[in-house]
């Protein structure tokens, strides 16, 4: 590991999880892949070739710049440019918390792809509550933003997020939740900011 | 790019078209800049689209304000860099900017081919374009590349030459031109066909010129060439005198502009031309020859490709790109796909868009000599 990449999964603990989870070789798609770091990391790591989606212009022109596959549009539009189970592995690194249309994107990235590797920060950390139960609203290292100029739309816990799967009938099959790059299994779901989830169709 | 010098290359084998008709050896006129590198690895075809011609880039030097027409592109430091890149330019067959054409004379009457001129396509641009690439000594393009029209040559360099081609940048293009385009270009060319001084395209020998019908199929051509957002930014509904006139002159500015494009046009383009390049991209339709599977068509294809569209162009919109993206995509090629919301309609793909020179540079950066 070279230091980019270990100023990338310092960055992006998400990353490292990801990483592990995606077979040498499989070919992955990364919704909202921003400028390419994480399909550029798999990649080099495991030699995994896969395509991007990103609907920012600068961050479709840093793709270009780290050679890696991007492809232009709203993922809210749907993913109908791709055909059912064409993809090993469909990504949504940090993303899940700023789609409106959740439940059609989740039902698409199933049908794409084999398995769904899904990250967003945990609404139920305690961090959060905490600020809630003071009369705020959460700002953090995983929800950086201010309210009135935050991306994030649908946050969630991973209670949430479970019975979320449920209903769509998705099954899950790995969960990783971290804090600071250190994995969390006490009370995950209040001691976690971070989760990652590994999920396939039931 | 300074001052440029086009040049010539004669071929005396015959040409077999695809309508079945022969060209017996023809001329390409074409130009280059930078330097075709030792490896001969850095070379870059840009194909051009309905009304241009191998001038992309730079100017004469006896016409300094004949600037190329694709000169915020390429040139030294610019995206396309010919300071590593070796670019050529050439004018397409049935053209009127120099290589064998309507224009040109018939070797079996010694007189000008004018409406005997066959019919050229795509694909006969492409073949004729890689034995310019044999002369020149370029076995494989480091890209091919062209927006609209010249997109299709770009992709069909791809299929038909797949291990001539690195790399294929796809721009405002379609796979196949829509009932809707076809019918624009069947209006364009009944204005000229209809104009009484075409003479069944043998014009040249009496001194005459279909001017009135060029006009009108390049007044439409722009009508298509621009979306409604931007000829409204840059028209709107502005009165040319002030007030209405209450007759045929000139009452809104578009109209003016319109009238200006076409005068302009008709001045310099032959109508032969412009008749044999509307048809060839009607005819262009990969996917025809293999039941309209485009995926299937593609396969063949191992170029690396960038293919970019512009929101507001509605003559090849961006769904048609994304069919092509779509088809690529089947075939598991190295793909980007860029999609500009930038508002110059059809002819955004000449515009410098800092956005869409960015996405290019990175591109060609990326593209090792």
């Amino acid at each position: 590991m070279n230091a980019n990449d270990q100023a990338l999964l310092a960055a992006r603990p998400d990353f490292a999880a990801i990483a592990r989870w995606v077979s040498p070789g499989a070919r992955v798609l990364d919704l909202g892949c921003g400028d390419g770091a994480l399909l550029r990391y798999l990649w080099e790591a495991r030699q995994a070739p896969g395509y991007g989606v990103e609907i920012d212009d600068a961050e479709v022109v840093a793709c270009v710049r780290n050679d890696v596959n991007v492809l232009q549009m709203n993922l809210e539009d749907g993913l109908s440019v791709f055909r059912d189970g064409s993809f090993d592995y469909v990504l949504l690194s940090e993303t899940l918390q700023t789609i409106h249309g959740t439940e059609q994107l989740m039902r698409e990235m199933l049908r794409v792809g084999r398995e769904v590797i899904v990250s967003f920060p945990n609404f139920g950390h305690w961090q959060a509550r905490l600020q809630l139960l003071l009369g705020r609203m959460p700002v953090s290292e995983e929800l950086p933003y201010a309210w009135y100029e935050t991306p994030n739309v649908h946050l969630c816990t991973l209670t949430d997020f479970e019975d979320f799967c449920r209903r769509l009938g998705t099954r899950i099959e790995e969960r990783l939740v971290l804090h600071a790059g250190q994995a969390v299994s006490l009370l995950p779901n209040l001691f976690g900011s971070l989760a990652v989830y590994r999920c396939t169709r039931a | 790019m300074g001052v440029v010098t086009p040049q010539k290359a004669a071929f005396d084998a015959p040409l077999r078209l695809r309508s079945g008709a022969t060209l017996p050896g023809f001329e390409l006129a074409y130009e280059t800049y930078g330097t075709l590198n030792a490896t001969r690895s850095n070379a870059v075809l840009v194909c051009h689209a309905l009304n241009a011609s191998h001038h992309v880039a730079g100017a004469y030097a006896d016409q300094p304000d004949e600037v190329g027409w694709w000169d915020n592109l390429v040139g030294p430091g610019k995206p396309l860099d010919t300071e590593r890149f070796f670019v050529i330019g050439v004018n397409n067959l049935g053209g009127c900017h120099g290589s064998t054409g309507p224009m040109s004379i018939n070797p079996a009457t010694g007189r000008p081919w004018g409406g005997d001129f066959p019919v050229v396509t795509v694909e006969d641009w492409v073949d004729s374009q890689a034995l310019l690439a044999d002369r020149l000594g370029v076995e494989c393009f480091a890209a091919v590349m062209g927006g609209s029209l010249g997109a299709m040559q770009a992709l069909h360099w791809a299929l038909a030459y797949p291990t001539r081609i690195r790399h294929a940048l796809v721009i405002a293009s379609t796979p196949r031109l829509s009932a809707q385009n076809i019918a624009f270009n069947e209006v364009a060319r009944q204005a000229i066909t209809t104009d009484p001084d075409f003479h069944g395209g043998h014009y040249y020998d009496r001194g005459v010129v279909p001017m009135r019908g060029l006009r009108i199929a390049r007044m439409i051509g722009h009508i298509t060439y621009l979306s409604d957002e931007a000829m409204m930014t840059k028209f709107g509904r502005l009165l040319r005198r002030g007030v209405p006139g209450f007759d045929f002159d000139i009452d809104f500015e578009v109209e003016s502009y319109l009238r200006y494009q076409g005068d302009k046009f008709s001045s310099y383009f032959d109508a032969n031309t412009y008749l044999r390049i509307t048809k060839a991209l009607d005819y262009f339709d990969p996917a025809a020859e293999f039941g309209g599977d485009l995926s299937a068509a593609l396969a063949r294809a191992q170029a690396a490709f960038l293919v970019v569209s512009f929101k507001s162009d509605w003559r090849f919109a961006p769904a048609r790109s994304r069919e092509i993206v779509r088809a690529l995509l089947d075939n598991r090629r190295i793909l980007s796909y860029v999609e500009l919301d930038a508002p110059g309609g059809h002819d955004a793909f000449l515009m410098d868009d800092p956005r869409y020179h960015g996405a290019l540079r990175a591109y060609f950066d990326n593209i090792e000599r």
